[in-house]
């Protein structure tokens, strides 16, 4: 299983798209490894600042998080730098779905849910993210201050994630 | 409980039920192309798998850049083409007879009612036209799907769309669709599947359902959808004629995919045709739609008429009986991509070709190009282009460049002006 643990990235704006992850300018590349310095290179987003990627290993968002063009290179330009995890209002779904297949996880929690750690933590300097699969549940932290979220993911989202993607468990399978 | 067509295509296609709600799907034929298939060949070469479930249901296109422009793309062919090679796919078109995946896969005959379709592409959606379940997916489904010819999808919610009454003289299937994305939201269907009934649709000739259809994805959408009918069977009527006795005959099969009346929907939206007028894209979100005469004094540098959205004979005809006799604004570049060679040589040999040549436009080979800000036109910072593609996020034509989506008929006509309106085609 992938780490899911670490220094969380705060994107504080709805319907941020794949052409904004990875521009497809670098779709011409055939390995994983080569996508990793453009991650979020068009990303038009007041406040961020491409260095902020680099100790990065969680993604926290809005919605319709991955809009737009189906390509995998999104998720992999995250895992290339070391970022499994993206917690959002809402995926949009092959974005979603590429997640999960390769093992990483995007999980979608209520609105509510997401106000509150925007609204107490995006402000802070150094937030972190402990998860706990087997529970479900996410430990959010800056400095003294705490929070622990309960998420929930399909059985078969689990499975993925557990198997490492979906190539392994198809073949398995069928 | 009736069903809805893509309920019916689900039951159809099961093969598994890994938890209630997701279902795995046998597919009925994976679509390829050089972007997204070969890191997925490497990946599955370097696993020891190397191989196709079925050579005869995997088709092949090389359609994104094309010539290749670099050592880069023209190794993403090579890999493409060598695959398919190696495991004898025959279906395999290359340049000189490629053209844009999503045109030239219905062209050919591939696409069937009640069909399940994947493909590495966010557009491919546009089968859906056919009475076919057909989605994008990333590169992990699309190797599973190349590997076992299966893929998992989560069982389809249906948002109905029916439009009825006549769409307006100057009004056409890409105002339709942009008028619905505005109304629903670039996720408004997000999980969802979107069908489109009701008399507009009816009318409509495959390509133009097939523009519908390309643009779910805009919505969010895992699939557009249209009902099978007589118009489908006379599309296809050469490729399955010796499959069915009649034309009646074939029309009946396909009949049985139509949605019950009693089917549930997640939504069921009407629209009224006669309130759609002529729109276009002001943002970067294709949910970002005003009408084409709210466009005051919008300069544009490029103008390009193509694409798996309107790349077709049709969308062509339209761009050229406006642009007849006339020239191009000086302050523009126009360019016009016809989707497919097939759709080229019947341009060529209507005179629309010439026409587009006449009025100043540069016409190149069928390929999805400026589509994707990867060759044949791509924006410099700070350009605007008037496009009759799918997509205006930020940068997809060029870094720093800005993509207002519209039809072929106000494309043409901004054209002329070098500016966005269309006021001579249609009498608000
Ligand atoms: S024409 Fe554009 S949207 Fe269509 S498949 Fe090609 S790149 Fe994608």
């Amino acid at each position: 299983m992938k780490n899911f643990n670490g220094k969380v990235l705060f994107l504080d704006r709805d319907d941020i798209n794949t052409d904004e992850i990875i521009p497809a300018k670098y779709l011409t590349e055939i390995s994983k490894e080569a996508l990793k310095p453009y991650l979020l290179e068009d990303l038009k987003l007041e406040g961020f600042n491409l260095k902020d990627i680099e100790d990065a290993s969680v993604v926290i968002t809005r919605g319709n998080f991955g809009c737009g063009s189906s390509r995998e290179h999104a998720p992999w330009a995250f895992e290339v730098n070391g970022i499994n995890l993206v917690i959002a209002e809402s995926f949009a779904r092959i974005f979603r779905q590429n997640m999960f297949n390769c093992g990483m996880m995007a999980v979608s929690l209520e609105k509510d849910k997401m106000d509150m750690v925007f609204d107490e933590f995006s402000k802070e300097k150094d937030v972190y993210i402990e998860t706990d699969f087997e529970n479900k549940k996410f430990t959010i932290r800056a400095g003294s201050k705490k929070k622990d979220i309960l998420f929930s993911i399909s059985e078969f989202d689990s499975k993925l994630v557990k198997s490492g993607g979906w190539l392994d468990f198809a073949d398995k399978n069928y | 409980m009736g069903k809805t067509i893509a309920e019916k295509i689900f039951d159809a296609h099961l093969v598994d039920t890994p938890e209630k709600g997701i279902n795995v799907l046998r597919l009925d034929s994976v679509f390829c192309h050089e972007i997204t298939t070969p890191v997925a060949i490497n990946d599955l070469e370097k696993k020891g798998k190397d191989r196709v479930f079925d050579p005869d249901k995997i088709k092949v296109v090389i359609d994104h850049v094309t010539p290749a422009k670099d050592s880069k793309t023209a190794l993403q062919g090579k890999i493409l083409r060598d695959w398919a090679k190696r495991n004898k796919i025959k279906d395999f078109f290359d340049i000189g007879r490629n053209g844009v995946c999503h045109a030239i896969f219905p062209e050919q005959g591939f696409v069937r009612p009640g069909s399940t379709i994947i493909m590495g592409d966010s557009h491919t959606c546009t089968h859906g036209a056919f009475g076919a379940f057909a989605a994008g997916v990333g590169t992990t489904d699309l190797e599973v799907g190349i590997l076992k010819g299966v893929c998992a999808f989560k069982y389809p919610e249906t948002i109905k769309i029916q439009v009825d009454g006549d769409l307006r003289e100057g009004v056409f299937a890409k105002d339709l669709i942009l008028h619905i994305i505005g109304k629903i939201g670039v996720n408004g269907a997000t999980d969802k599947v979107i069908e489109f009934t009701g008399s507009v649709i009816s009318k409509m000739n495959m390509e133009e359902r097939m523009t519908l259809c390309n643009m779910a994805i805009e919505a969010g959408g895992t699939s557009g959808i249209c009902y099978p009918d007589d118009k489908t069977v006379d599309y296809l009527w050469k490729f399955i004629e010796s499959e069915f006795a009649s034309k009646e005959d074939a029309l009946k099969e396909y009949s049985k995919w139509i949605s019950d009346d009693d089917a549930d929907y997640a939504e069921i939206i009407k629209i009224d045709a006669s309130e759609v007028v002529p729109v276009a894209t002001f943002g970067f979100k294709p949910d970002q739609v005003k009408p084409v005469s709210e466009f005051e004094n919008v300069k544009v540098d490029q103008i390009y008429i193509g694409s798996c959205t309107n790349g077709r004979l049709s969308d062509l005809e339209v761009a050229a009986k406006v642009l007849e006799g006339k020239r191009i604004s000086d302050d523009v570049r126009g360019i016009v991509s016809p989707a497919t060679p097939e759709i080229f040589r019947q341009a060529l040999e209507k005179g629309i070709i010439k026409i587009f040549m006449d009025a100043g436009f540069c016409v190149t080979n069928p390929t999805c190009g400026a589509c994707l800000g990867m060759s044949n036109g791509v924006l410099a910072d700070g350009e605007v282009c008037a496009s009759t593609t799918n997509r205006n996020f930020n940068g997809r034509m060029g870094k720093g460049g800005m993509v207002h989506l519209m039809s072929p008929a106000t494309a043409a006509q901004t054209a002329i002006k070098g500016y966005i309106d269309n006021s001579p085609l249609f009498k608000g």
